[in-house]
């Protein structure tokens, strides 16, 4: 960019900047509160965390794409190309020693994440976080080796969670909506939902640091 | 001031320097450091500025953490596409690569690829 | 009929569903789960489009809660339109991919292109702001795999340069909608089309300035327009018909659906504001098509066409007050540019793969041994054109009809002049195409194309003249929404 547009953008920011403080400091109040919407129909919701019962009930169709969206980056990184397997041999001691003792506790902290998530901040997406950091310390440390891209099974555990979810939305049509949970079974349905979707997830995120192109082929 | 309106007074100029940074930055990751700065800007706003009475609303936090899980899908496919593009020229930013498909003189083509 | 097998549910689920069974299946069954599930699509939004007629628009409510605290679709007669358009396209596209790519195809192609009309679907059916931000990143990135695959240094140069700016486009977006729920604590379009007046706070005229400059930003309006060019003319012509027919549309289409619906106390407030999208899209439409003019490589051309050919769909706005004939003009023009772009990527590719030569140059003599694909080039460039009685005349004469109904005529001067120059560019392709060889140039026999290869092409060309002569229905559905 030459340097009268860069100027002009820089000042142009500055403008933006200012008017949006402008904006935000002096809103009036919102006519619309949800808080107590979601508070008044939390019963029926199958869990008892309000964030978690937006996120899979009231707005579960956001979270359904969303996992979607996952997937498409990971389709993305194989259209590109894979990078090569990282040299190996480094010798480190300290780093396989700390990543035996982390990793057991950081999947007992997934598993606890998972199950807390219908009563407090918690739920599928962070367990599966801490799983995927697991696995990636387990890479830097050299116990677990890269993925080769051709594996059936690493592909089955990425699509497996959100074709559980797909399926249960699609039989939930029966029910009169796209992800309509019958406010009984909405408890069991969340917490079979939100299983298949760490398992998923926390392959899904692992695999953008360990899926390597084969060794031979460059 | 409440601290809502704090941390969306903050994520206001995040994401203004952020957006700034994508479009006046050279290298590549910085620019994706950059866009990870406007959605933190964007997030900050979505729940400070809808919590400014002091009242906790579930619904925007539901929708931050589903915009994490974006954003983080957006960077990592951009991070890939940085890695490749890495490995196939050595470069770290995409400055100076025009392909307008313009009618040039062949030779005039020429001596530009050998410029390079 | 049984809500199990309700389409417009149906329209997201198929398509996710065939993308994630071709992401675990081995890559030879791409084609056959992704030409099972177009087809499906197409049914069901024939289907849904015979309700959508019969009454009115219909609505969906996602999880079965209630606005604003749950997610609400919405079928109606625009989305409709733009939802036909991307099912016919697809499954054209679809079978014109599986011949093209028979010897090699690029990673992930198929699993992307079935996530990537999931996201367009339900970007048309969804009523929720924040949602719509959802379904823009599934398209982006996506639009932005498919650029990248299997490609060389300058695809995945594309692909950054696109990728960036969709990025900041669905950033700014993203902003925008927080604006939106700080000022008015929902993301409803239905219902912030109520609540928003012209005595909006500032808060709000920033947060529409943003959302619709970012959908610009994904539109490639100029001056926006500068990652289009790279990004569709350097990827394989199926994947650059996707992008150019329908990717563009959606965001256009968005900004169209905010204009009109939520924003539309501010748009009307200021009427001076829509000369902004009009003078931009008149800028592109004079430069893309000089471009496309100048262009060396056959895709280049077509892709500096869009570029152009996106400016129409801008000039309608200034119009919109003068009742649904502006909003008849932008939406036949996208549904009959759609049509005409994929058919000509999918000629120019059956082309460049037949000659061998990517080069604009290296069509010279075609004619000669691809005849059924010249002639689809042809009629995609008539519909470009605007000549009658394709779908693009009939898109311009009611602009041009809404222009002077509103007495905007430099809007009228502009139209004529595209068309213009877009015949400039196409008649260079075809006198190229129809030249007989000479005497000492070389012409080697190249083989025959599968047949499919020229006839998708053919049919699309064809579906874009058709548009002109059978609009009626299409009319009547756009007629039916609220301008």
């Amino acid at each position: 960019m030459n340097p009268p547009i860069r100027s002009l953008t820089v000042v142009a920011l500055l403008g933006l900047a200012a008017a949006l403080l402008v904006a935000v400091l002096g809103l009036p109040p919102a006519p619309v509160k949800l808080a107590g919407e979601v508070a008044a129909n939390l019963g029926a919701s199958g869990v008892s965390h309000p964030v978690t019962a937006v996120l899979l009930n009231f707005r579960g169709y956001d979270t359904f794409l969303e996992v979607a969206v996952l997937i498409i980056a990971l389709l993305g990184m194989l259209a590109a190309g894979l990078p090569p397997p990282p040299p190996t041999g480094s010798r480190n001691a300290m780093l396989p020693t700390l990543a035996r003792l982390a990793v057991p506790l950081m999947v007992l902290a997934a598993v606890y994440l998972l199950w807390a998530g219908a009563f407090r901040p918690g739920g599928a997406f962070q367990a599966a976080a801490v799983l995927a950091a697991a696995a990636v310390l387990l890479h830097l440390a050299e116990i677990l080796a890269p993925w080769p891209r051709d594996r059936r099974g690493s592909r089955l555990a990425i699509a497996g969670g959100f074709l559980l979810f797909l399926a249960i939305a699609a039989a939930l049509l029966a029910n009169g909506g796209l992800l309509r949970y019958p406010p009984e079974h909405a408890g069991l349905l969340i917490v079979l939902i939100e299983s298949g979707l760490t398992v998923s997830l926390a392959v899904n995120l692992a695999a953008f640091f360990l899926l390597r192109a084969p060794e031979e082929q460059r | 001031m409440s601290a809502g309106l704090i941390y969306a007074a903050t994520g206001c100029l995040l994401f203004v320097l952020g957006l700034g940074g994508v479009l006046l930055l050279k290298a590549l990751l910085r620019r994706i450091l950059a866009f990870n700065l406007m959605g933190s800007g964007a997030f900050l706003v979505l729940v400070g500025l809808a919590q400014r009475d002091g009242t906790p609303d579930p619904v925007p936090q539901a929708m931050v953490l589903t915009g994490i899980v974006v954003a983080v899908a957006a960077t990592a496919l951009a991070l890939t596409l940085a890695r490749r593009w890495h490995a196939l020229t050595g470069r770290d930013d995409i400055a100076r690569v025009r392909d307008t498909g313009r009618r040039v003189r062949r030779k005039a083509n020429e001596r530009r690829k050998s410029a390079r | 009929m049984s809500p199990l097998l309700d389409p417009l549910a149906w329209l997201i689920l198929l398509p996710l569903l065939w993308a994630t069974l071709a992401f675990v299946a081995a890559e030879r069954h791409g084609p056959a789960l992704a030409l099972a599930g177009t087809g499906g699509q197409l049914l069901c939004v024939i289907v849904l489009a015979s309700d959508v007629a019969g009454h009115g628009s219909i609505g969906h409510l996602a999880g079965g809660w209630a606005e604003p605290l749950g997610i609400r679709l919405v079928a109606d007669g625009l989305s409709l339109v733009m939802l036909l358009l991307t099912q016919g396209v697809a499954l054209a596209l679809a079978l014109y991919a599986r011949s093209y790519f028979s010897r090699a195809t690029p990673p992930a192609f198929w699993p992307l292109t079935g996530f990537l009309l999931a996201g367009m679907n339900a970007l048309f059916l969804s009523g929720d702001l924040f949602n719509l931000y959802v379904t823009l990143e599934l398209v982006g990135l996506a639009a932005v795999g498919l650029v990248a695959a299997g490609g060389g240094a300058a695809q995945i140069a594309a692909a950054l340069r696109y990728l960036l700016a969709t990025l900041v486009g669905s950033g700014a977006y993203l902003f925008g909608v927080a604006l939106i729920y700080g000022s008015y604590g929902t993301v409803s379009a239905s219902l912030l089309g109520t609540l928003i007046t012209a005595e909006a706070p500032l808060a709000v005229w920033l947060a529409g300035g943003l959302m619709l400059t970012g959908l610009l930003l994904k539109t490639a309006l100029l001056p926006f327009h500068f990652w289009l060019p790279p990004a569709h003319g350097g990827a394989p012509a199926p994947v650059s018909a996707l992008l150019s027919a329908l990717v563009v549309k959606a965001s256009f289409y968005l900004f169209l659906r905010l204009w009109l619906g939520p924003f539309a106390a501010l748009t009307e407030a200021l009427p001076a504001l829509a000369q902004v999208p009009a003078a931009l899209g008149a800028t592109a439409i004079l430069w893309g098509s000089w471009r496309a003019i100048r262009a060396d490589r056959l895709k280049m051309l077509v892709a500096y066409s869009t570029v152009a050919q996106l400016g129409y769909l801008f000039l309608i706005f200034p119009l919109l007050g003068t009742g649904a004939l502006a909003l008849q003009a932008g939406i036949l023009q996208a549904t009959a540019h759609g049509l005409a772009k994929a058919a000509m990527f999918v000629a120019a590719g059956t082309l460049i793969k037949v000659g061998g030569s990517d080069r604009v140059l290296g069509v010279a003599g075609a004619a000669a041994h691809l005849p059924v694909t010249l002639f689809a080039f042809a009629l995609a460039g008539v519909t470009l054109m605007g000549l009658p009685p394709s779908g693009g005349f009939l898109a311009k004469w009611l602009l041009i009809d809404a222009a002077l109904v509103a007495g905007q005529p430099w809007i009228v001067v502009v139209a004529l002049s595209g068309g213009l120059l877009a015949g400039i560019y196409v008649f260079r392709v075809l006198r190229l195409a129809f030249r007989r060889p000479t005497a000492h140039e070389d012409v080697p026999l190249p083989q025959r194309p599968a047949a499919l290869l020229e006839w998708t092409a053919f049919a699309l060309a064809a579906g874009s003249v058709l548009i002109g002569l059978g609009a009626a229905p299409l009319l009547a559905l756009i007629a039916g929404v609220q301008p």
